[in-house]
């Protein structure tokens, strides 16, 4: 009876609820060892980037990074492959020594703490199980590690199991199981230290994509119900957009943007991210921007588009001229109606939807109608912009104007 | 039917491809240890007379009083050069070639490996030289820095002498195979069991040395059949002595019975007989490695998994 009390208490999210309350309620009252002692059995950890840089050589792995993680939160590194975004997460886990500038973890520089010291908790793409050892040893191992009493580890090791429904793997071997498995048997291992920070190096990947699909609910499930902050490394968009509360999006060493999937979306800060969010890419035309008439024109062939208003004032403000990118998501463009034409391209149904690009005098747009929208390859159509959701992006540098 | 001819026919071609390596291995290993076995059963001397004596040759051994002595010496000699030298200071080159700088650490291994490209004799005399009585030789000439006084190492320490000279050399098999499997090891199990808060010699005695199993238990064995037939450098440094038998090994008595005269006699059929005796107690080593390390699971399927 009060060995399954004292289990209860042992629950990493019965803590996270219970240091929420001591938090709310009783931080501001004397009793300071009360919240100290309940805090202890999670420590979450603020982690700061300052000016951070990787060379390998000549090459510029990672190149000035500055980023904020706030303590709990899910972060999304997102970018192709060779952006950096592994590096960084090795530079955060100690692996890898920073060519130039700070890590922190809270208001310390770790910079120098040898990977296990800094209570960390990882998961690999390749899992990196040791195959020597059972599963229950896979993951007692970083506890045996402490020198921790076995009876503690033996209840530690099991909770985590039960956690992540293996129990009843724990005596097999890694080659003993499957992908999913492992990578229950991975994260189990992670947490079972109850790390102070989480990191995930593309864990989902080796995965095929109906578990992909369940793994990526239940990580972020876990994660809300630990709190644990969380840096997930990926190359894949659906995965950082549908789990992550900020994603950082790099390319070629150098932070892009740093915002929430919604701000992503919604205003990418340039052509690369533009291109990048969604899972049907955004056109991006290049045109002619010019002024005239109290508006500014973008000239794409045969299309002319007008920015009045807001739209146009932040274009004179910046006295942007000359080149530019128009970038117009699929959803945004409006069919059926409208101040242009074109012929229909090509159809392709999705099911519920189907993409029609549009030929407009060389030009093709892909837009996004329902599936009942009645249209045939070779018609004529007409159609128009949601004006207010187009961006455009500088020609040369590639910077959204808005 | 006419899968039945494709069998016999699969069968027919497995044998053309086996052919060549069938041969050496007639030629070069089942026809000497036939021949060996047969003269062992004779008393043949520089004559080349086939005289039967049955197992003549084999009581004699037994009867031979140097014989236990030997055979003693022969175990000392393969299990110490093994443990210390060919297995131990090959792991410990290895691991500590591997974990520091990569240039420093594979000139390193280069150095070492000098020997080996070293003929015999050259490699011995330089041993030789360096261990002898004077003042001045190496040893002694460094060893009297801490006060040692200068001896004769092949007259007072024989069998350091011949461990070493054996040992140094034997290391750089070793290394290679062991380095070779300490860099295939996948670098994400370092990286997560130094997140997981292992220290470097933790990883080294819970990840790496586990992972590198079979590598360590194939030099075992191999080293082992080899140590047992060696003898060239042992003739070259103290050729058995210093008096009787000190340093003998099986395989050197072997060779001193049939091929040095003693008294004018050159024992053929003895040495063979020596010989045959060294074949049996390799087949029996190889049987026991065989199970003890079940290498039957090596050969079913690779072990570093990726």
């Amino acid at each position: 009876m009060l060995e399954s009390i004292f289990n209860l208490l042992y629950f990493p999210p019965f803590y996270y609820y219970l240091d929420n309350l001591l938090r709310e309620h009783i931080f501001s009252s004397q009793k300071g060892y009360i919240t100290k002692f309940v805090i202890e059995g999670l420590n979450m950890v603020n982690v700061r980037l300052v000016d951070l840089s990787k060379h390998f050589g000549r090459v510029k792995a990672v190149d000035n990074l500055n980023l904020d993680i706030k303590d709990g939160e899910f972060v999304a590194f997102l970018g192709p492959s060779g952006c950096g975004k592994t590096t960084t997460l090795l530079m955060i886990a100690g692996i890898y020594r920073p060519t130039n500038g700070y890590i922190y973890f809270d208001d310390q520089v770790v910079n120098e703490v040898p990977p296990k010291d800094r209570n960390i908790g990882m998961v690999f793409q390749s899992y990196a199980l040791y195959p020597h050892m059972k599963v229950y040893d896979n993951i007692a191992f970083p506890l045996k590690l402490k020198k921790r009493p076995k009876a503690e580890i033996d209840r530690k090791v099991r909770e985590a199991a039960k956690l992540l429904n293996i129990l009843e793997l724990l005596d097999r071997k890694p080659s003993q199981l499957s992908g999913g498995q492992q990578q229950r048997v991975a994260l189990a291992r992670a947490l079972v230290k109850e790390p102070q920070l989480f990191l995930m190096d593309e864990p989902l990947s080796n995965l095929d994509a109906k578990l992909r699909i369940q793994m990526r609910a239940e990580l972020k499930r876990m994660q809300r119900d630990l709190g644990i902050t969380t840096i997930y490394v990926t190359h894949d968009q659906i995965e950082a957009m549908t789990m992550a509360d900020r994603i950082a999006v790099l390319n070629l060493g150098k932070l892009q943007q740093y915002a929430t999937p919604v701000e992503l979306y919604n205003r990418p800060a340039n052509t690369f991210v533009a291109g990048f969010i969604g899972s049907l890419p955004m056109n991006l035309i290049d045109g002619d921007l010019v002024f005239g008439d109290g508006a500014a024109f973008l000239n794409l062939g045969e299309l002319t588009i007008k920015f009045i208003g807001t739209q146009g004032s932040v274009l004179r403000e910046v006295g942007a001229e000359g080149r530019a990118i128009l970038g117009v998501r699929p959803e945004d463009i409006i069919v059926g109606e409208g101040e242009y034409e074109g012929d229909v391209f090509i159809i392709e149904p999705l099911g519920r939807d189907k993409i029609v690009h549009i030929n407009a005098g060389g030009i093709i747009l892909r837009a996004l109608v329902p599936v009942g929208f009645d249209v045939d390859e070779g018609d004529k159509i007409r159609f128009t912009f949601v004006k207010k959701r187009i961006h455009l992006f500088d020609g040369k540098s590639g910077e959204a104007y808005f | 039917m006419a899968r039945n001819i494709l069998k016999k026919l699969r069968k027919g071609y497995l044998l053309i491809f086996l052919i060549p390596s069938l041969t050496i291995i007639t030629v070069f290993f089942l026809f000497p240890v036939i021949l060996t076995f047969l003269i062992g059963l004779t008393s043949m001397d520089y004559t080349f007379r086939w005289d039967w004596i049955g197992l003549g040759n084999y009581i004699y051994i037994l009867k031979d009083r140097w014989a236990a002595k030997i055979l003693s010496n022969t175990l000392f000699y393969v299990f110490t050069t093994l443990i210390f030298f060919n297995v131990g200071l090959a792991l410990l080159v290895s691991i500590m070639t591997v974990h520091i700088n990569e240039r420093v650490g594979s000139a390193f291994r280069t150095l070492w490996l000098l020997p080996r490209i070293t003929p015999s004799t050259v490699y011995a005399l330089l041993w030789l030289w360096a261990s002898r009585g004077e003042e001045t030789a190496l040893f002694n000439w460094v060893l009297s820095s801490i006060g040692i006084q200068s001896v004769d190492w092949r007259l007072t320490q024989p069998w350091l002498l011949v461990i070493l000279v054996n040992g140094f050399i034997g290391v750089s098999f070793g290394m290679i195979i062991f380095t070779a499997a300490l860099k295939s090891i996948p670098e994400d199990y370092i990286r997560a069991a130094s997140v997981d808060g292992a220290s470097t010699l933790q990883i080294i005695r819970h990840v790496e040395l586990p992972l590198i199993r079979w590598p360590i238990m194939f030099v075992t064995a191999y080293q082992t059949l080899s140590l047992l037939t060696s003898y060239e450098y042992i003739l070259l440094v103290t050729d058995g002595g210093p008096g009787l038998f000190t340093t003998e090994v099986w395989a050197l008595y072997s060779y001193h019975l049939a091929f040095v005269q003693y008294g004018g006699i050159v024992k053929f059929g003895y040495g063979a007989a020596l010989a045959t005796i060294l074949v049996i107690i390799g087949l029996i080593m190889s049987i026991i490695y065989w199970k003890v390390f079940r290498f039957k699971e090596l050969m079913l399927e690779p072990k570093i998994e990726v």
